[in-house]
């Protein structure tokens, strides 16, 4: 699994960071910074998902 | 709901769908009920009333408005019988709220440091602290006699303002007048015809502006901040600038945040379930704090229509005003499964309650901190308590809605002294 994380769409919604800080950081404007850019190890797949489904300007999805 | 419905001076609305009016306290006790019918019958409602307003109530239309700046603009964001001159275009009173871009970007981009989620939670310790210190007053007020207490003013309100007035460097006690300001702008706006002009919003935050430049404004607060804070030119804001951000910072935070606690308060005390799920299960409370914000979504925003345009295939005039109801956006069918219930370990919850697009609340990180602290310390304090009478509930009407009077009895607590 991958995450793509659109930078252009974040507004900062911090819902990301808050639901799985080993995939994602915020930097000091608050915007999301994706901390996984590879594959994501197996027992995050989850928590790659919820992020996704949160996030309320589908600036980010899961692949694979 | 069954919740008092006080006297107004609005005249009664016959149908929703052609008449609405979000100021009539019909609207604030029984707001989603007529999302609801209206999403079914008629998805974008009108009225007269205003000089003229759209309230559309489907997720989809709610979005394409919020993220279409050029077609609706944030010059008016409170819906009011008069608009805003348009020559304020594209500042506005009260940057960023009430700009458009491009210069809503550098305004919102000064102020996205001190609100971003890791400066923000540096503030959880006063906060936390704050709850508790008004959980102590309640707690001595309930060993001086009965069992009831109003959780809004007792504990709610409080909350925002203190840590707003620390955060800006104002002094706490002036809370009262905070919430004065906010009353009349936000619930009901264009209803005050004999204020007295020493009394207002501008002659109070005038008054501390200026006293903060001849003391010198070197404080570590946004006041002092904002003062002295250069843009990319290396300009300092205007006065105008300064005065309508400081103004925004303190009415944004206060009223919203408010009655995000107090709904939270009142569903819990409804719900003895979801009471005990909350302190049995601390792993719920991240989802169940979102489900409060999903469900009871306070803040409803305005817009102003641009040109000559259509919302969900209805014709919107240039200068119509339009809702931008995030709260109906939170209960619309076709974006969330099982809409209309609360589900307090909802998985899935793309709420809107902050709002989407370039104006996503800016103090989000805060009233997110705010809300958490203030439930999980009343929970830690009061885990059992239930609505003292349901028929004294009071709802906030116009734009930001949250019970404002919420008298609640706590239960099983052995009243020591
Ligand atoms: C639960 C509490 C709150 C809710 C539900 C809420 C909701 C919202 C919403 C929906 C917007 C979008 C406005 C629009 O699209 O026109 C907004 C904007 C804003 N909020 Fe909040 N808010 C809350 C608390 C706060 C707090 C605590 C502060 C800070 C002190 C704050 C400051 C702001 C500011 C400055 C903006 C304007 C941002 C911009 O235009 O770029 N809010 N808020
Ligand atoms: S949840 Fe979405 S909008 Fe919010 S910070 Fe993460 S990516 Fe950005």
């Amino acid at each position: 699994m991958k995450i793509i994380y659109d930078r252009d769409a974040c507004q900062g919604h911090n819902r990301c960071y808050q639901l799985a800080p080993e995939l994602f950081d915020v930097d000091e404007e608050g915007y999301a910074v994706l901390l996984v850019t590879g594959e994501v190890p197996a027992e995050l797949e989850e928590k790659a998902k919820l992020c996704a489904d949160n996030c309320p300007e589908f600036a980010i999805e899961v692949e694979g | 709901m069954t919740d008092t419905v006080p006297e107004t001076k609005r005249q009664p609305v016959e149908d929703w769908a052609t008449d609405f009016d979000h100021t009539h306290p019909d609207y604030a006790a029984n707001a989603p009920e007529i999302w609801d019918d209206l999403r079914e019958r008629c998805p974008v409602a009108h009225t007269e009333r205003f000089g003229g307003a759209w309230l559309p109530t489907k997720a989809a239309d709610v979005r394409a408005i919020a993220e279409d700046t050029d077609r609706f603009s944030s010059r008016g964001i409170i819906i009011n019988d008069f608009r805003p001159e348009l020559d304020i275009a594209p500042r506005g009173y009260a940057p960023p709220i009430t700009s458009d871009p491009p210069f809503h970007q550098e305004a919102r981009r000064l102020l996205l440091p001190p609100f971003s989620p890791k400066k923000i939670a540096e503030w959880e310790p006063m906060a936390r602290a704050c709850c508790q210190e008004l959980l102590d007053e309640v707690e001595a007020e309930l060993t001086a006699g009965g069992d009831v207490v109003d959780a809004a003013t007792a504990y709610a309100q409080d909350i925002p303002v203190r840590v707003i007035a620390a955060m800006l460097g104002l002094p706490a006690e002036d809370g009262d007048k905070f919430r004065m300001f906010i009353h009349r702008i936000l619930e009901t706006p264009g209803q005050h015809e004999d204020i007295d002009p020493g009394e207002t919003l501008v002659a109070y935050l005038s008054e501390k502006i200026r006293e903060r430049r001849e003391t010198g404004a070197d404080g570590d607060d946004l006041i002092s901040y904002l003062l002295t804070v250069e843009d990319p030119d290396g300009n300092h804001l205007s006065d105008e600038h300064v005065f309508g951000t400081i103004a925004l910072l303190l009415i944004a935070g206060i009223d919203t945040t408010w009655s995000a606690i107090g709904a939270s308060l009142w569903h819990l005390a409804q719900h003895p379930e979801d009471r005990r799920r909350w302190v049995e299960d601390p792993d719920v409370r991240l989802f169940a704090i979102e489900e409060f914000l999903r469900f009871y979504a306070p803040v409803t925003m305005a817009r102003l229509a641009a040109e000559d345009t259509e919302v969900g295939g209805c014709p919107v005039k240039k200068e119509d005003w339009l809702l931008l109801s995030f709260p109906s956006y939170n209960r619309d069918p076709e974006a969330f499964e099982q809409a209309d219930e609360f589900v307090i370990d909802r998985a899935r919850n793309r709420h809107s309650a902050f709002g989407l697009g370039i104006h996503r609340c800016l103090g989000s990180n805060l009233a997110r901190l705010e809300l958490t602290v203030a439930i999980e310390e009343w929970m830690e304090r009061f885990p059992d308590f239930e609505l003292a009478d349901p028929g004294t509930v009071r709802w906030s009407t116009g734009q930001v809605r949250g019970p404002r009077c919420l008298p609640v009895r706590v239960l099983g607590q052995e009243v020591s002294a």
